[in-house]
C-alpha cells in the first residue's frame, strides 16, 4: 500500500503563466521517458526481482516516481495557472485547450496520450534492470532539453532537481544489476 | 520557525532519508549510513509531530487533532502556489 504525504518531494512555486513550457514539460508526465512511465514500470517489475535488495529498490523507486509525477503535474498546472486565451493560442496551447482546457491529463509534448507501449516489465531482472539504465538516461536526456527551453528561475530548479534524481537512480540500477550478475555469477561481458 | 521554513526543512530532510534510503537499498550493511538514516528519521519525527500539531495533518492516519472539523480537507494542497514562496 502506499502512505500519501501531503506535501510535494521538492518546492514548486511558480509565478509567471507560460503555456509554452506547460505544452513542452507534459511529456514528462504522459510520455515516453516520463515520471508516470517510470513509476508503472518500476512497480511492475518489482514482482519478479530476486532478491531483497532488489525488490526494495524496485519498490522504493518506483513509489519515488509518483511523488515526481505529482512535482510534474504540479508544475504543469502552475504554469496555466492565469494564462488567458490570447496567452494560450499564442503559445500553441488551443488544441491541448480544446481537449483538456487547463487540466492535467498524460500525454507527451506533441498531445499523444501516454501509452503502456513506451514500457517494458519482461519477467527477468537482467533483461528489466538494463532496460531501467536507458529509461534514466533517456529521462535525464529529456529534462536537459526542457532545461534548454526554459529561462524561468522557478521553473529550472524543480527540472534541475527531477534531472539529477535520474542521475542517482542510474547509479542504483547499476549497483543492482551487478547484484543480480553475482547473484547468477555470471560473467560480465557487454558486447 | 514559522509554516514555510518549517515545511522546506521537513522536505530537506524527507529527501535525505529518501536518498539514503536507495542507498541502503543496494548498501545494506553500510553501518555508518544506518547510523546517518536513523539520526535524520528521529529528527524528522519531531519536527515532523510539531508540525502537525502547529499546521495540521501530513498523513491522515498519522493525525488525531481533528476535532469538530475534519482538518485534512483543508487548503493549501501540496500542487497550489505557495510552499517555500520564494
Amino acid at each position: 500500500m502506499w502512505l500519501y504525504e501531503k506535501k510535494l518531494a521538492f518546492p514548486v512555486n511558480i509565478k509567471k503563466p507560460d503555456p509554452r513550457m506547460a505544452k513542452l514539460i507534459i511529456t514528462q508526465y504522459g510520455g515516453a521517458d516520463g515520471e508516470l512511465g517510470a513509476a508503472l514500470r518500476y512497480l511492475s517489475q518489482r514482482f519478479t526481482m530476486p532478491n531483497g535488495k532488489t525488490r526494495a529498490l524496485l519498490n522504493d523507486i518506483g513509489s519515488e516516481e509518483l511523488g515526481h509525477l505529482e512535482m510534474v503535474g504540479t508544475i504543469c498546472s502552475q504554469l496555466l495557472e492565469g494564462a488567458d486565451c490570447k496567452m494560450l493560442r499564442d503559445a500553441g496551447y488551443d488544441a491541448s485547450y480544446v481537449e483538456h482546457g487547463v487540466g492535467v491529463y498524460p500525454q507527451n509534448a506533441a498531445g499523444v496520450p501516454f501509452t503502456a507501449a513506451a514500457i517494458q516489465s519482461k519477467g527477468d531482472p537482467i533483461t528489466d534492470l538494463t532496460e531501467n539504465l536507458a529509461a534514466e538516461q533517456k529521462a535525464k536526456k529529456t529534462y536537459e532539453y526542457l532545461i534548454d527551453m526554459c529561462d524561468d528561475p522557478d521553473v529550472l530548479e524543480p527540472l534541475r532537481f527531477l534531472r539529477e534524481r535520474e542521475v542517482v537512480h542510474l547509479q542504483r540500477f547499476g549497483e543492482a544489476l551487478e547484484i543480480v550478475r553475482d547473484l547468477r555469477n555470471e560473467k560480465k561481458i557487454f558486447y | 520557525m514559522d509554516k514555510e521554513k518549517m515545511s522546506c526543512e521537513l522536505m530537506a530532510l524527507t529527501f535525505a532519508l529518501n536518498d539514503l534510503n536507495l542507498y541502503l537499498d543496494t548498501h545494506p550493511e553500510d553501518q555508518e549510513t544506518i547510523r546517518l538514516y536513523n539520526n535524520i528519521v528521529n529528527k524528522r519525527k519531531v519536527l515532523s509531530d510539531t508540525y502537525q500539531a502547529m499546521f495540521g495533518p501530513l498523513v491522515a492516519y498519522q493525525y488525531s487533532g481533528s476535532d469538530d472539523k475534519w482538518d485534512w480537507v483543508d487548503d493549501p494542497w501540496p500542487w497550489q502556489r505557495k510552499e517555500c514562496g520564494k
